[in-house]
C-alpha cells in the first residue's frame, strides 16, 4: 500500500528529502519552506524557511553537503546551511529579470543550476575568494521558458525542458569547480553553454519535465500534447515517443535504467519501458484502485442524498486513485536512478505519497519492472 | 482631454513582430502540402467504398502550409467523407485507422465543429464520441496543442 501523508489542503508547489529521509522540506503553494521531521508515524514542522518575498517554485536538498537551495518568483535563489539548529540563507544573484522555475544541485553539489521564465539556465557555483555565489548564464538558443532542468551524473551536462517546445542538452562546465570531463555519448567538446544537442517535441506541447536515466545515456521527456519521449544518446537519430490517450503528465523519473515512472494531470503514476531496441511501451499504471464494495445504503443515508442531491446515487465526488489532484513531482526515496526501490510523488491535493515497488509488483499482477 | 482625432490606423499595427524577443515558429512555411487528392476521394464515395475514402481524405493533411484555400478545401473534403458515413458505421471507420490517422482526424473533426451547417454538427458529434473512445483525452489534447493545424 502506498504511505499517503497529507499536508494540509493548499497544494504542495515542490518537494526535496534530506539524505536519510528523515526531513522532508515542501512548499504549500506560498513564499515558505517548511521543514518537516519523523517523529514515529507523524511529521512534526520543524523549521519554516521564510525570506522568498514571493512564491517558492522550486527546492533541492543536497545530499551529501546538507545544503538546501530554494529558488522562486520573486527572482532570487537561496542557499541554506543549517548552523546551530537553524537554517541560514545566503542569497544568490541570479541576475535574472523574470522569475526562476526550477533548481536543482549537481550530483556533486559544488554547483546548482536554475531555470527561469528569463529564457536563461543558469549555473550558479561558489567562488570561495569572495564568499558568495557567481552566476553564469546559459542563453543561446533557449527561445522560452525553462521549465525543468536534470544534471547528467558526470556533473558537467545539463539538460533542459522548455516551453520553446524542445528538449536540450547543455554543458555546464565551470571551469572553477570542474575538472575537465571525458567524452560521453553525448559529444566531445563541453565548453560551458555549449549546445550539444537538441530535440523537438514533434507535435508542439510544452516540455514539461527532462531526466536523464542512471548512466546518462538516455534523455527523456514529457510533452504537453500528452506524450512521453524517450532518446538514446548512442543513437540520436530515433526519438522514441508514444503519444498517450492519458492527460498530459508533468513530470518524469527514471527508476531503471530502463523504466521510466511518469505522472500528471491523470493523477496517477504509470511505468513506461524503453529497451534495448530504442522501443518506448506503456506497461500500466501504477495507482489501481480498490474496487469499491457496492455497500447498501441505510434508509436514512439514501433519503438524505435524495434531499441534499435529488438523486440516490451513492457516488462520490472523489477520484479513486489515490492523489485527489494532479500530480507536480516525482522524486527518488529510496535507491537510486539505477535502481529505485521507492519513489514520491507530491501534488496539487497536498498529499506526499511514497510507492514501493515491492508491493506495486504483488498487487498488480504481472507488474515486472525492467 | 484630448480631442479626438479619429484616427485608428494604430490599433491595426501588430506590436509583437517589433518586440525582438517573439517567438517565430520553426514551421516549414509553405511546404508542398497538396492536400488529400480530390478526385480519387471522390471516385471511392461514389463507389460506396467509405472506409477508403476515409482513408484517402485524411492522408497529406495540409498541416504545413500557409494557404489557407488548400486547408478550405481539405476541410471540406473530409467533412463531405464523414457526413456520407451512417450512423452504424462510423465505428468500422475508427477502427479502420491507426493512432497518427486518428489524431488528424479528430482535428478535422474539430475544425468542422468552427463551421457548422446543416446536420452537420450531430454526425459529427457521433464521429467525435467514436474517435473519443479509441483515441482517448490524449487526442484531444493533441487537437489543442499541436502547433500544426488542420
Amino acid at each position: 500500500m502506498p504511505e499517503v501523508h497529507s499536508f494540509g489542503i493548499e497544494p504542495i508547489s515542490c518537494h526535496a528529502w534530506n539524505k536519510d529521509r528523515s526531513q522532508l522540506a515542501i512548499s504549500p503553494n506560498n513564499h515558505e519552506v517548511h521543514i518537516y521531521t519523523q517523529n514515529g508515524g507523524r511529521w512534526d514542522k520543524s523549521h519554516v524557511l521564510s525570506e522568498h518575498a514571493q512564491h517558492v517554485t522550486g527546492i533541492d536538498w543536497a545530499p551529501e553537503s546538507n545544503r538546501i537551495v530554494t529558488c522562486g518568483v520573486d527572482r532570487n535563489a537561496y542557499v541554506w546551511t543549517l548552523i546551530d539548529g537553524k537554517w541560514k540563507p545566503t542569497l544568490v544573484i541570479l541576475r535574472i529579470n523574470r522569475a526562476a522555475t526550477c533548481v536543482r544541485w549537481s550530483p556533486l553539489g559544488n554547483k546548482f543550476a536554475v531555470g527561469s521564465g528569463a529564457r536563461i539556465l543558469s549555473v550558479c557555483y561558489f567562488e570561495g575568494e569572495y564568499d558568495w555565489w557567481v552566476s553564469k548564464h546559459i542563453k543561446k538558443p533557449i527561445r522560452s521558458t525553462v521549465s525543468s532542468i536534470d544534471w547528467h551524473p558526470n556533473n558537467v551536462l545539463l539538460a533542459c525542458g522548455s516551453s520553446d517546445f524542445k528538449a536540450r542538452v547543455f554543458s555546464g562546465y565551470v571551469k572553477e569547480v570542474d575538472d575537465k570531463p571525458a567524452a560521453t555519448a553525448w559529444g566531445k567538446k563541453m565548453t560551458m553553454g555549449n549546445l550539444m544537442a537538441e530535440f523537438s517535441n514533434g507535435g508542439g506541447g510544452w516540455v514539461h519535465s527532462v531526466s536523464f536515466s542512471a548512466s546518462g545515456d538516455k534523455l527523456s521527456w514529457v510533452g504537453h500534447d500528452s506524450s512521453v519521449s524517450v532518446v538514446n544518446a548512442n543513437n540520436q537519430e530515433k526519438i522514441a515517443t508514444v503519444k498517450c490517450a492519458f492527460l498530459p503528465f508533468t513530470s518524469c523519473l527514471w527508476v531503471t535504467e530502463n523504466s521510466l515512472v511518469v505522472a500528471g494531470h491523470d493523477c496517477c503514476p504509470m511505468l513506461f519501458t524503453h529497451d534495448d531496441s530504442d522501443t518506448l511501451t506503456f506497461i500500466h499504471k501504477l495507482d489501481v484502485a480498490k474496487e469499491k464494495e457496492g455497500g447498501s445504503m441505510s434508509a436514512m443515508k439514501r433519503f438524505q442524498t435524495l434531499d441534499k442531491r435529488a438523486t440516490t446515487d451513492d457516488s462520490s465526488s472523489d477520484l479513486n486513485t489515490q492523489h485527489q489532484n494532479t500530480v507536480t513531482n516525482i522524486s527518488i526515496h529510496t535507491g537510486t536512478k539505477e535502481r529505485c526501490s521507492k519513489f514520491t510523488t507530491s501534488g496539487t491535493d497536498g498529499k506526499v505519497i511514497i510507492w514501493d515497488f515491492k508491493s506495486l509488483e504483488s498487487s498488480i499482477a504481472g507488474l515486472k519492472v525492467a | 482631454m484630448s480631442k479626438n482625432t479619429g484616427a485608428n490606423r494604430f490599433r491595426k499595427v501588430d506590436v509583437d513582430q517589433f518586440n525582438e524577443d517573439n517567438f517565430q515558429d520553426e514551421l516549414i512555411e509553405d511546404g508542398q502540402d497538396l492536400g488529400p487528392n480530390e478526385g480519387e476521394v471522390a471516385s471511392l464515395l461514389n463507389q460506396n467504398k467509405h472506409i477508403d475514402a476515409l482513408k484517402a481524405a485524411l492522408s497529406n493533411p495540409p498541416v504545413a502550409t500557409k494557404n489557407q484555400a488548400v486547408k478550405d478545401q481539405a476541410a471540406q473534403l473530409v467533412l463531405r467523407v464523414l457526413l456520407a458515413f451512417k450512423s452504424s458505421d462510423v465505428e468500422k471507420g475508427v477502427n479502420s485507422l491507426d493512432s497518427t490517422t486518428l489524431d488528424i482526424l479528430m482535428k478535422y473533426i474539430y475544425r468542422g465543429f468552427e463551421t457548422p451547417s446543416e446536420g452537420s454538427s450531430a454526425q459529427l458529434l457521433t464521429w467525435h464520441e467514436k474517435v473519443f473512445a479509441k483515441g482517448g483525452l490524449g487526442s484531444i489534447v493533441r487537437v489543442l496543442t499541436d502547433r500544426k493545424s488542420v
